[in-house]
């Protein structure tokens, strides 16, 4: 039982892969280096798939390409109405950021969603896109206004969502990783071989992958709420 | 510490009220999506927001039991 816990407590914690030796030591945490590789990933891929790319007589790759940026632009569309231009490459990026790092616990590294600071980071950076696109296409009076909709007797509760929203985001993400990792260590510890294959297909593949859905189409949904005008 | 390991147990109990609700969620969305086949992509966006919205208080409930068990 207390190796099982030393593992459990060296898996909440973070890892420093080194220390830039500049400013007294800047340590790097292990999900920061993973997170270099997916972004050294994502660019890599984006470089070659985007290669040839033509207007007539289009390949495959550009079709399969151009289908998957519609679908997002659809998506973005239905949810946030007029003015979703400028959402759609954000949501897009963060769902790719988001849907590889949960997967490449598959790899064999430790998933950057697992620390909860890179959650905390990009729950932050949803609750300004909210509320900077709240004020940005409500002016200052009408985004202040719409803290008292659909009544004003709502106000509190408004305002009270500007801190909840984020800190439901972040938990939710970090808590799946984090609850499915502890899942799979429990597993691992009791039946250590076949079993777990069978379970990382729905805890590191379902589960990731589900939970980019609802990090994604949360922070859409926000969004499209704070800036949608009524028909 | 023992007494710890029981507040953790009681705090996972949240995951109860989670799994009640996902379920009676996702069975009024069967039901609708019987009822209304053309409107599945909205009930299912508005059941996918429910489940989330749900699902957190499990996970509020996880994480307040992790930090009793590992911090308090």
């Amino acid at each position: 039982m207390d190796a099982f816990k030393e593992t459990l407590v060296e898996g909440l914690g973070t890892r420093n892969v080194f220390t830039i030796p500049l400013l007294g030591g800047i340590p790097v945490a292990e999900s920061v280096v993973v997170s270099w590789l997916i972004m050294a990933a994502l660019m890599i891929a984006t470089l070659l798939l985007t290669r040839r790319l033509r207007v007539r007589d289009p390949g495959k790759v550009q079709i399969g390409l151009e289908s998957a940026v519609e679908f997002l632009n659809g998506f973005v569309k239905t949810n946030i109405g007029r003015h979703w231009r400028p959402f759609a490459p954000y949501l897009g990026t963060v769902a790719l950021y988001i849907a590889l790092s949960n997967l490449i616990g598959i790899f064999g590294l430790t998933p950057p969603t697992k620390d909860i600071n890179v959650t905390a980071a990009l729950a932050l950076m949803s609750m300004v896109l909210i509320y900077g696109a709240q004020f940005r296409y409500n002016g200052l009076l009408g985004g202040l206004k719409k803290f008292a909709e659909p009544m004003p007797l709502l106000l509190p509760i408004n305002l009270m969502e500007v801190a909840v929203r984020p800190l439901a985001l972040c938990m939710r993400l970090f808590g799946n990783i984090l609850g499915a990792y502890i899942i799979m260590e429990m597993l691992k510890y009791v039946v250590p071989v076949i079993l777990p294959a069978i379970f990382s297909i729905y805890f590191d593949l379902f589960d990731g992958l589900i939970q980019t859905v609802v990090f994604v189409f949360l922070t859409t949904l926000f969004t499209g709420e704070g800036i949608k005008e009524e028909e | 510490m023992s007494i710890g390991i029981i507040a953790a147990a009681i705090a996972v109990f949240t995951g109860i009220g989670a799994g009640i609700g996902i379920g009676f969620a996702t069975g009024k969305a069967s039901e609708a999506i019987a009822r209304q086949p053309e409107a599945s992509g909205k009930i299912n966006s508005a059941l996918l927001l429910g489940c989330a919205l749900a699902e957190g208080t499990a996970i509020f409930g996880f994480i307040t039991a992790l930090l009793i068990i590992f911090v308090g």
